[in-house]
């Protein structure tokens, strides 16, 4: 008896992604099987089924969402699928939850390497690891060249809200202290300067990193904190300027009390950039009674991405709705929003 | 940092307001020319340490501040021309024209992009043979002996897809100007750290001899603000006048001789409209005839353009220091960063801007 007719499908082992491995046939199965299973697999995971059914245990739950198109997509000191998972854990936790469970969905251009997908999937795994969160749920679409660049992801999380804190942006109040928990600007630094066409090369990292258990932590030992926020997109700046309008109150910073690694303040030099307007993803501002400075600093810099923590300022009665700074020479200046597009596709 | 730690040292900027302070015994009224030493001053609250005595005004040394209207609206006009791609540096991107600003057009589909460098959009041109690259060469003697070299690399190697939209404008015609103009109050410049670096300081000496004036080559950072400051004020009490260079790290009598080659070989010097001023003669730079054919204005035929500035933007008078920023009845009100009236409020070296961004409420610092 003669072979059955078999229609010539697409080459299999294709180095690059195919249309047909988002169009939820057999190479659709391979792509889960070989590229995404391997490193991120679990009970929930492993059922394939087109929803996780999780039991959550009884309380208040958090759930945010986010959409990371950062290019270029592999980074020094992280990737897209790094980011995308550090990115929702930190937006969970600044809120005072526990991040329990992910989704991620992909959306690939065709013709992007499968080596370079398995790598960011690895660095999606081993940042979902480090922060004990699991990722439940994905989904897989891939696009026509030109359709988008080369990859996106989205990854939504929920998380346990602790019942012992409220943080909130309308929380400062007048005298609390106000803390970063390292140095700023080395995330869109590293992008910046890793971008084609910027003609200087650098060694800094991104700072890119889950801090929920830095944050955990924190609370545990300092439940009086009044808000975190993390300082992604606009910077130390952006966010100081939205607490100040939303809790009413006027922001002071000490400027040579605002910790910046000696690299990235070369370059903001070179290309004129504020570094309070550069984009971090493994910082957090802590606002809190003045009272627990000391118990909030003792807990930060005993985690290695809170070794550089420092008090930058204070909240005041005065100039409601304003960050100020007060420079090395005694003189005051306001530190505004950026403005308009600095560089974009950095998240 | 080195080179840059040491000018920002408080201690030093403390000695040296106090030797302002105990130099002027009357009230001065000094001009730093670049809208760069104008941000350091904003940014690092220099006005707020001087003495009463001693005023500082804000120059035009803001290259996206002058560049005319007109040249935006033809910018835009080119954009949108398809095959073009336009390259520019970042700044004038925000811009607006009549309607909208290169940004806006890049949304509509013109290819606009940034670059850092003039060479950067000559290898654009060499990587699309089939487009036309324009570069608007917008700036003061900083950018013209890039962008010169941009064209004379472009004439040697035959790239015939390069062209450049020019707007080059220099420092001295400009000092004159608001020297002679009716009203004129400045009596000391801050002259242009890095104009000075490519030019040199000797094309000032004649400037101060004929009105009598000290100019003082002066540095970006708190310290050497001061200094220059401190000098000025020095040879005003003494009643001298003349060029004294306090930037001699960077700047020497003759300049970078290199740099002034090029663009002596592709420039010349033409009478220059400057936005809010007017025109100011033999005050900017047009390619010379053997390089006409890099010449975005005569490539492209984009019509007459005739652009109405808006009548509530008074930024010629902030240009040449008769009016402060925030004396403007426009400012922070009709006018700010977000929807600007005038490009003295666009640009990161516009002094409307700097006012906006760091000081736009004095009371509250």
């Amino acid at each position: 008896m003669s072979e059955p007719f078999v229609c010539p499908l697409p080459f299999l082992h294709s180095e690059t992604v195919q249309m047909a491995h988002g169009a939820g046939g057999r190479f659709s199965q391979e792509l889960t099987k070989q590229v995404f299973m391997p490193h991120l697999g679990n009970a929930f995971l492993d059922l394939m089924d087109d929803q996780a059914k999780l039991t959550l245990p009884s309380g208040r739950i958090a759930f945010s969402t986010d959409t990371y198109v950062v290019t270029p997509c592999i980074f020094p000191g992280g990737t897209i699928g790094s980011l995308a998972v550090n990115g929702t854990v930190n937006d969970l936790a600044v809120g005072g939850a526990r991040p329990l469970y992910l989704s991620a969905g992909f959306v690939l251009e065709e013709g992007f390497p499968l080596a370079e997908l398995e790598g960011i999937v690895r660095s999606m795994a081993e940042a979902a690891r480090k922060a004990g969160v699991l990722i439940v749920t994905g989904d897989t679409k891939v696009v026509q060249r030109g359709s988008c660049d080369r990859i996106f992801i989205n990854t939504s999380g929920i998380g346990l809200l602790r019942d012992d804190v409220t943080l909130s942006c309308r929380n400062l109040k007048p005298g609390d202290a106000i803390l970063l928990s390292g140095t700023v600007g080395d995330h869109g630094m590293s992008i910046m300067t890793a971008r084609e066409g910027l003609s200087f090369q650098s060694g800094i990292t991104s700072d890119c990193a889950s801090l929920n258990h830095m944050m955990e932590a924190l609370l545990d030992a300092v439940p009086e904190v009044h808000a975190m926020r993390d300082p992604t997109r606009g910077g130390v700046a952006a966010v100081l300027n939205e607490l100040a309008v939303s809790s009413s109150v006027g922001v002071e910073l000490v400027e040579d009390a605002i910790p910046v690694n000696a690299e990235v303040r070369g370059a903001c030099e070179l290309l004129g950039i504020d570094p309070l307007h550069v984009a971090n993803e493994g910082k957090i501002i802590v606002a809190l009674p003045a009272a627990a400075v000391y118990r909030a600093l003792d807990v930060l810099r005993s985690f290695d991405e809170g070794r550089n923590a420092a008090v930058i300022g204070s909240a005041s009665a005065e100039h409601s709705g304003m960050v100020i700074m007060k420079t090395v020479f005694g003189s005051r200046r306001i530190v505004d929003l950026p403005a308009g597009e600095q560089l974009p596709r950095i998240c | 940092m080195k080179y840059l730690d040491e000018y920002r040292d408080p201690k030093l900027a403390l000695r040296l307001l106090d030797e302002i302070r105990r130099k002027a015994t009357r009230r001065w009224t000094i001009m730093e020319i670049c809208g760069g030493q104008t941000h350091s001053v904003m940014r690092n609250g220099i006005d707020q340490l001087l003495p009463e005595t001693v005023e500082l005004v804000h120059g035009p040394g803001c290259p996206v501040c002058v560049t005319p209207l007109e040249t935006i609206e033809r910018a835009l006009a080119v954009a949108a021309i398809p095959g073009v791609i336009l390259a520019s540096f970042g700044d004038m991107l925000r811009v607006p024209g009549s309607e909208k600003d290169l940004f806006m057009a890049r949304s509509e589909g013109a290819d606009v992009r940034i670059v850092f460098s003039p060479l950067d959009a000559l290898q654009i041109a060499r990587d699309n043979p089939g487009k036309e690259v324009v570069f608007l060469a917008v700036g003061f003697e900083t950018t013209a002996p890039a962008n010169a070299m941009a064209v004379r690399q472009a004439a040697r190697e035959g790239v015939a897809n390069f062209s450049e939209l020019v707007s080059q404008v220099m420092v001295p015609p400009a000092m004159r100007a608001i020297l002679s103009s009716p009203g004129n109050r400045v009596q000391g410049f801050l002259a242009a750290g890095h104009v000075c670096a490519i030019m040199g300081w000797e094309e000032y000496e004649p400037v101060a001899e004929a009105f009598g004036v000290p100019i003082v080559p002066t540095g970006f950072e708190p310290v050497d603000l001061l200094d220059g400051i401190l000098r000025v004020v020095e040879m005003l009490e003494e009643g001298r006048s003349g060029v004294l260079n306090a930037y001699g790290r960077i700047v020497s009598r003759e300049g970078n001789l290199e740099a002034r080659k090029v663009m002596q070989e592709v420039f010349e010097v033409a009478d220059r409209p400057w936005r809010g001023i007017g025109v100011i003669p033999a005050s900017g730079l047009v390619l010379r005839g053997e390089y006409a054919r890099f010449d975005a204005e005569k490539r492209f035929d984009v019509g007459h353009i005739a652009p109405q500035e808006s009548r509530l933007c008074r930024s010629g008078e902030v240009l040449q220091g008769h009016l402060k920023p925030d004396a403007c009845p426009a400012f922070g009100s009709e006018c700010t960063p977000q929807s600007p009236l005038g490009a003295t409020m666009v640009s990161s070296e516009g002094a409307c801007a700097a006012y906006y961004r760091y000081h736009r409420n004095p009371d509250s610092l």
